[in-house]
């Protein structure tokens, strides 16, 4: 039952400490976003099955998440985070290959120059003996090979001398003409590299939930699976779980005044039934199980990404030593926390409570000798 | 004509230029935002970020001590879901104030027999907790569903305990009050009988509305502070002290307004002690806490905590001046209810804007990590570059 744990700390079993004499094994999520490809099946399938409304069609003007992130409406939610990096040890594209790297710099000389690849193409003949690589008019219209400079072309060669070049050189020219290697157009920031991080959020269901301490009627409660659930029929929207978790999880539903956010399916638990989310999902980026065996398999998965040189791969929510207790759903993710919109290191603010009712203790004792100092030292 | 040492279309080594910017080895380009995309467009535009009122930096701003925080999010979203609590709530927290503050002072006043002092108490202890509990109710999701509240007594909810000491104080303030009606009640009969009575019966539930006022003036601190709201849950040791002495003053305000002046003794120095002990703890709160105490500066809740400062501090030295002034004394105790209730409005509102912005809580959490040490690894690599992180060969095998 209660013990000096209940509130922070290590804790093995949350269900029996919430008084659960046999209580099955917890149960959780180990959401892979290595795997995730933000198709959102797991939103939908949550909708469908909890009948949680629709949540507003937005368009935030932000990556491709329109949902924006979790709330009364949205159970689940798939982050959609944009970067200027490789994934992992990915190199710039045909950097290996004997024809060298992807044109990039080339094909953006190529469009700085104005040329139009099409019309140039069909009138040189590509490829053609005696025609003129693509590659070489957008070099020299461009004043040389970008800005790298020093690679020897003629900045100043005018379209006569280049004429005459190409005549000489025809009949060496071996191939690989201006074929544009397939990179994509820089941004406007001349980024090319970039990656895409999805991540598929939920409610951690932690092992100390301050939604769960904090709520007045006794709405939330724990589960015998250890998962954390709101009753819809006693919630009477009073809002303290929404300000106590620390991951901005749970939410009012402003047409509803009641507190909503993910049951982990509890219907389909107590079936032996899998989760809608964790069931659609067809990448199994989420899984769901027994929360041990979860944690086995995310540190082997961890361990699988850095050997194949993912270093950034990190699990997430997985320590029952952090400030929640750990998470009943946990991630690895492919870079910081706070990028995913999650908080780097979250604590159960009942943690400090008993610290907070003895400062408030020595606070009202003070009154109280505040008011009889007043009484007796009245002028 | 220059030479051209290469033959065209045959290029053996990839020239310099086109190296591309994420290549083995090769930093990452510069300027280049963590979070990257639209929020690196967005952010290097300076949206989502602070800005600083009017430009200027006035003494105190702590953005003047504390730098500015570099941070990574999610397109600047908030971490944080802001408390769905109204303005209610923040009045709540002054009511529950006064109400405990004057029944403090009308059980004093009871005892030294000072009876003008003591009704205009008792009735601002009632109208005030009255008030009190339609607030609380109002803000509710469901208000016709409030007695949900009374089916369970739970200690780790501040919110569930102050139910219960709501409960207690309530009815107690409450026939402290309906005791004043005595002297317009018959004197004989059963009526005659009730007005005598009424005097000892006031006393009693008098002094325990006294007895249970300071848990009703204090508990608010740590319900507040009992939350994930970083400007709420650091200054927990603080926030007490602050409720407290803001509670007795508003309470000696009360009666410094309503008591006549030869009753006003006791409120005159309470206001002076609660004024003090809210102003102390109030600075603690504002700036112990770094980047957290920020929204106790900046903005509304930053005006209007400058605001109930300077009022308190009038009420106070009206207490200690206005002695032998009706008008003053008055005047000096509408000054402290108005800083009390200014005070718990830009306490409430620094709350919620601690919520809005991400960096107050990924900031002060990552300060946290990297103390402990955790990460120390990981934020060497952060710091010498992101793009090393994933690109060095030579760390991997």
């Amino acid at each position: 039952m209660v013990s000096a744990n209940s509130l922070s700390g290590r804790l093995e079993d949350p269900a029996r400490d919430a008084g659960y004499v046999d209580p099955p094994p917890r149960k959780g999520f180990f959401t892979d976003t290595s795997v995730c490809i933000g198709c959102k099946a797991c939103e939908v399938a949550c909708k469908e099955w909890n009948a949680v409304p629709e949540d507003g069609i937005d368009l935030l003007g932000m990556s491709y998440d329109n949902t924006g992130g979790l709330g009364a409406d949205s159970w689940r939610a798939v982050a959609f985070i944009e970067q200027s990096r490789p994934v992992g040890n990915q190199t710039a594209p045909f950097a290996s290959a004997a024809t060298g790297h992807s044109a990039e710099q080339l094909q953006q000389d190529t469009v700085a120059a104005g040329i139009d690849v099409f019309d140039e193409a069909s009138r040189l003949g590509t490829g053609v003996p005696g025609g003129q690589p693509l590659a070489d008019v957008a070099a020299d219209a461009t004043g040389g090979c970008g800005s790298g400079g020093g690679c020897g072309c003629g900045t100043q060669a005018s379209a006569t001398t280049r004429a005459s070049g190409t005549a000489e050189q025809g009949e060496q020219f071996l191939g690989m003409p201006g074929m544009l290697a397939p990179a994509a157009l820089p941004d406007r920031d001349g980024r090319q590299s970039m990656r895409w991080l999805m991540m598929s959020n939920v409610c951690k269901h932690c092992t100390h939930a301050a939604c769960l301490d904090v709520c007045p009627t006794g709405s939330l409660f724990r589960t015998e699976f250890g998962t954390v659930v709101v009753q819809e029929d006693i919630c009477n929207g009073c809002g303290y779980c929404v300000s106590a978790c620390p991951y901005g999880v749970i939410d009012k539903r402003e047409v509803d005044g009641r507190a909503w956010k993910c049951t982990l399916c509890y219907d389909r638990l107590g079936e032996g039934d899998t989760p809608a989310c964790a069931k659609a999902c067809p990448t199994e980026s989420i899984q769901y199980g027994d929360l041990d065996e979860l944690r086995e398999r995310a540190e082997n998965r961890r361990q699988q990404l850095h050997d194949v040189g993912v270093t950034e791969a990190r699990l997430y929510g997985h320590d029952p030593d952090d400030g929640v207790g750990g998470d009943g759903a946990f991630f690895l993710l492919l870079d910081e926390p706070e990028v995913y919109g999650l908080p780097p290191d979250p604590v159960v603010t009942t943690r400090d409570l008993p610290s907070m009712y003895k400062h408030m203790a020595v606070a009202a004792g003070a009154m109280v000798l505040g008011v009889v100092a007043a009484a007796v030292g009245r002028r | 004509m220059s030479e051209q040492p290469q033959m065209k279309g045959l290029r053996p080594e990839p020239l310099p230029s086109q190296a591309t910017p994420h290549q083995a080895g090769q930093p990452d380009r510069p300027g280049t935002d963590p979070v990257g995309g639209q929020a690196a467009r967005m952010w290097s535009a300076g949206m989502g970020r602070r800005r600083q009122e009017g430009g200027k930096r006035r003494r105190g701003d702590v953005n003047a001590v504390v730098p500015e925080a570099e941070f990574r999010s999610y397109y600047g979203r908030a971490v944080l879901k802001p408390p769905v609590w109204e303005h209610d709530i923040a009045y709540y927290l002054f009511t529950g104030g006064l109400a405990a503050g004057s029944s403090m002072l009308g059980a004093v006043a009871n005892l030294r027999g000072d009876v003008g002092a003591r009704r205009g108490l008792r009735l601002t202890a009632l109208g005030a907790v009255g008030a009190s509990a339609y607030f609380l109710i109002a803000d509710l999701g469901r208000p016709e569903r409030f007695y949900q509240m009374l089916r369970v007594a739970k200690p780790t909810s501040p919110m569930s305990v102050g139910t219960w000491i709501l409960s207690a104080y309530g009815p107690l303030a409450g026939a402290a009050a309906v005791s004043e009606v005595a002297p317009l009640l018959p004197r004989h009969g059963v009526l005659g009988l009730a007005r005598k009575v009424a005097g000892p019966a006031g006393a009693l539930a008098g002094a325990g509305a006294a007895l249970t006022a300071p848990l009703l003036a204090t508990y608010t601190a740590v319900l507040f502070a009992d939350t994930a709201v970083p400007s709420w849950h650091e200054p927990y040791r603080e926030l007490p002290f602050v409720f407290a002495g803001s509670a007795l003053a508003s309470g000696a305000g009360a009666g410094m307004l309503l008591a006549p002046l030869a009753q006003a003794g006791t409120a005159r120095t309470a206001a002076v002690i609660g004024a003090g002990l809210e102003l102390t703890a109030a600075h603690r709160m504002e700036n112990e806490h770094g980047l957290v105490s920020e929204p106790f500066h900046t903005g509304r809740p930053g005006r209007f905590l400058r605001t109930a400062r300077a009022l308190t501090l009038a009420g106070a030295a009206g207490a200690v001046l206005g002695r032998r002034s009706r008008l003053l004394s008055a005047a000096a105790g509408a000054s402290l209810l108005a800083g009390s209730l200014l005070t718990r409005v830009a306490v409430f509102e620094a709350g919620v804007a601690s919520t809005k912005d991400p960096k107050y809580v990924v900031v002060p959490q990552r300060q946290r990590l990297r103390d402990r040490g955790a990460l120390e690894q990981e934020d060497h690599r952060a710091e010498d570059g992101g793009a090393q992180q994933h690109s060095a060969p030579e760390t991997r095998t």
